[in-house]
C-alpha cells in the first residue's frame, strides 16, 4: 500500500544542521495497523509529515498506492490526499464551527451529495465513534478524549483508504486510550482501512499493532510485530520497554560536553 | 572601525533580505488569492458565497457604528478647526465646501480603512493565526483545500465590497458632522451651506476616494494573512503578529494614500 525508501531529510543548515531522518524505508501492509514508536525528538512525526506530503525528503521514494508522491505538484497531491485521513494529535478540529460541520466539510467540499445525504452520512460516522447526539456542540465544549473520537469521525468520513494517526493516544486517561484503540482495530479489521499509527505510548502499541517500527535518531532499530519487539535483546528497545531515564538513550540531550561548557563560562 | 562598517554592512544586508523576502511572500499570496478569488471561478470551481456573507457581516455590519462615530466625529472637529481660519478671512459659509471635498477625497476613506486595520486587520490574523498554530491549517491542506480558497477568499470578497460601502456612509456621516456643528453652533445659513457644498464637491473627488478604499481594502486583507499564515510556534508569536498586522497596514495604507493622491493630483 505506502512503501518508503531510503528517505533522508535534515533541517537547518550549516553548522546547526540536523540530520532528522537517515535512510529511512519500511512498507506499510494493506489492512494492517504499523505502529512507528520512539521517543520524542527521534523523527517518528517528521516521518508522518513526509507521507502526508507536508515535507519534501532530501532524496529517497515514497509510494503510496503505486504512486510517486515525491515528485508530484500540489495538484496531484491533493488527489492523493482524498484517499487518506489524518487523527492530529491536537486533533485540530475546526473551532469556529460546530461538530456536525466539522466532521461533514470534506463532504461538503469534495462531493456533490445533497444536504440530507451529508447529514445522514455525519449522523453514521458519529455513531461509529459513539458520540451520535453532539451534533450541535462546539470543540472548545468536548472534553479530550471526545476530541480524538471526533477527529476520528472527520478523518473517515470519506471513507478513506489509509489512516493516519499522529500520536492517538497522547494526554488522555486510561478508558479513553482504550476507546481509541478499539476504534483504530475495528475500522481496520471490519474496514480494511491501512492504518498508520506514530505514537510513544508503548503498552498501547502493542495492543493494536500488526507490525512495530522503532526508531532511535532518525534511524530504525527494531522492526516487528509485538512479540518480536517484547522479546528484543537490543538495550535501546528494552530501554524504552522499561522506560529508564538513563541508558543507551541518554538523560542529557545537551549537545555539548557539561565540564567544557562551564570552562567556556568561568573565562568570562 | 572598517571591521563594524563590515558588520552593519552585512546587518544591513541581512535586514534587506528578510524585507524582500517577506514583500515576495505577500506578493505570492496576493497572487494566489486573486486567483482563487476571481479565476478559479471562471473555470468551473465557483465560490462559496455562505462564508462570504458571514465574513461580510463581521468585517462590515458590526463595523458600522463605530465608523459611523469616527467620521461623524471628523466631521464636526473639521468644521470646527476650519471656521477659525475661515471666520478670519470672512468666508464662514465656505465651512461646508471644505469639510465636504476633504472628507469625500481624503478623510473618509483614509479614517475607515485605519480603524478597519485596527479592527478587521487585527482579527484576521489573530483568528488564522491560531488556526496555524493549532494545526487546522495543516489538517485542510490534508484534507486537499486550499487554505487561500477557503480563508482568505471570503475574507478577501467581502472586504473589498464592505470597505467602499462604508466608505460611502463614512462620507455622508462626515458632511453630516460638519452640516451639524455649521447651522447649529456656527451659524451658517443651511441653505448656503449647502449650496456651497453642491458646489464644490464633484464626483471625481468622490470616485477618487472609493477607488483609495478599495486598495486600502487590499492592504488589510492580505497584510493580515500573509502575517497569520507565516506564524511558527505558540501564542506567543500570534501576538506580535497581530500588532504587526495592524502596524504594517497602517503604514501602509498611508503609503498607498500618499501614492494615490499623487496620481489623482498629477493626472485629473
Amino acid at each position: 500500500m505506502i512503501s518508503v525508501t531510503n528517505i533522508s531529510k535534515s533541517f537547518g543548515e550549516g553548522a546547526k544542521r540536523i540530520q532528522v531522518l537517515d535512510n529511512f524505508s519500511a512498507d506499510f501492509e494493506r489492512g494492517k495497523i504499523t505502529s512507528i514508536i520512539g521517543g520524542s525528538g527521534s523523527g517518528k512525526s517528521t516521518v508522518l509529515r513526509h507521507l502526508i506530503g507536508a515535507y519534501k525528503p532530501d532524496s529517497g521514494k515514497i509510494i503510496i498506492d503505486g504512486e510517486d508522491i515525491t515528485k508530484m505538484n500540489n495538484e496531484q497531491m491533493n488527489e492523493v490526499r482524498k484517499k487518506f485521513g489524518i487523527l492530529f494529535q491536537s486533533g485540530a478540529l475546526f473551532n469556529s464551527m460546530t461538530v456536525e460541520d466539522n466532521v461533514a466539510l470534506p463532504l461538503r467540499e469534495h462531493t456533490e451529495l445533497p444536504m440530507s445525504t451529508i447529514k445522514i452520512m455525519v449522523t453514521m460516522k458519529l455513531e461509529m465513534v459513539g458520540l451520535r447526539g453532539c451534533e450541535h456542540l462546539k470543540p472548545a465544549q468536548l472534553s479530550g478524549g471526545m476530541l480524538k473520537r471526533i477527529a476520528l469521525a472527520r478523518a473517515i468520513s470519506l471513507d478513506p483508504k489509509i489512516v493516519f494517526y499522529d500520536e492517538p493516544s497522547a494526554g488522555l486517561d486510561p478508558i479513553s486510550i482504550g476507546v481509541i484503540d478499539k476504534l483504530m482495530i475495528d475500522l481496520s479489521r471490519k474496514m480494511g482501512i491501512t492504518s498508520i499509527v506514530v505514537t510513544h505510548e508503548l503498552p498501547s502499541a502493542m495492543r493494536i499493532s500488526d507490525k512495530i517500527i522503532m526508531l532511535f535518531k532518525g534511524k530504525i532499530i527494531a522492526e516487528g510485530n509485538p512479540e518480536e519487539i517484547r522479546n528484543s535483546q537490543d538495550s535501546r528497545v528494552l530501554q524504552f520497554i522499561n522506560g529508564s531515564p538513563d541508558g543507551p538513550i541518554p538523560f542529557s540531550k545537551s549537545q555539548k560536553d557539561y565540564g567544557e561548557e562551564l570552562k567556556e563560562m568561568s573565562l568570562y | 572601525m572598517f571591521g563594524s562598517i563590515g558588520r552593519k554592512g552585512f546587518e544591513l544586508k541581512d535586514s534587506a533580505e528578510t524585507f524582500l523576502k517577506e514583500v515576495s511572500g505577500i506578493w505570492f499570496l496576493t497572487r494566489e488569492t486573486l486567483y482563487c478569488s476571481f479565476i478559479e471561478p471562471l473555470k468551473g470551481k465557483p465560490n462559496k458565497w455562505g462564508p462570504v456573507w458571514v465574513q461580510m457581516e463581521e468585517v462590515g455590519v458590526k463595523s458600522t457604528v463605530i465608523v459611523f462615530l469616527v467620521a461623524f466625529l471628523i466631521g464636526v472637529i473639521l468644521a470646527f478647526q476650519t471656521a477659525y481660519q475661515l471666520e478670519q478671512l470672512g468666508a464662514l459659509e465656505f465651512v461646508g465646501a471644505l469639510v465636504g471635498v476633504a472628507v469625500t477625497r481624503e478623510l473618509g476613506p483614509l479614517m475607515t480603512a485605519l480603524v478597519m486595520a485596527g479592527r478587521v486587520g487585527a482579527s484576521f490574523t489573530a483568528e488564522m493565526g491560531t488556526m496555524k498554530v493549532s494545526d487546522e491549517i495543516l489538517a485542510l491542506e490534508t484534507m486537499a483545500l486550499n487554505p487561500v480558497k477557503f480563508l482568505i477568499t471570503p475574507r478577501f470578497l467581502a472586504i473589498l465590497i464592505m470597505l467602499p460601502c462604508l466608505t460611502v456612509m463614512a462620507d455622508l456621516m462626515g458632511i453630516l458632522g460638519g452640516f451639524f456643528i455649521g447651522v447649529t453652533t456656527l451659524g451658517i445659513d443651511p441653505t448656503p451651506y449647502i449650496d456651497n457644498s453642491l458646489d464644490r464637491m464633484q464626483l471625481k473627488d468622490f470616485v477618487s476616494g472609493i477607488i483609495k478604499s478599495i486598495v486600502f481594502a487590499g492592504i488589510i486583507v492580505m497584510v493580515g494573512s500573509y502575517l497569520a499564515f507565516v506564524i511558527e510556534g505558540g501564542a506567543e508569536k500570534v501576538g506580535q503578529n497581530t500588532r504587526s498586522s495592524v502596524v504594517v497596514s497602517m503604514i501602509l495604507i498611508i503609503i498607498a494614500d500618499l501614492f494615490f493622491t499623487a496620481i489623482f493630483f498629477f493626472f485629473t
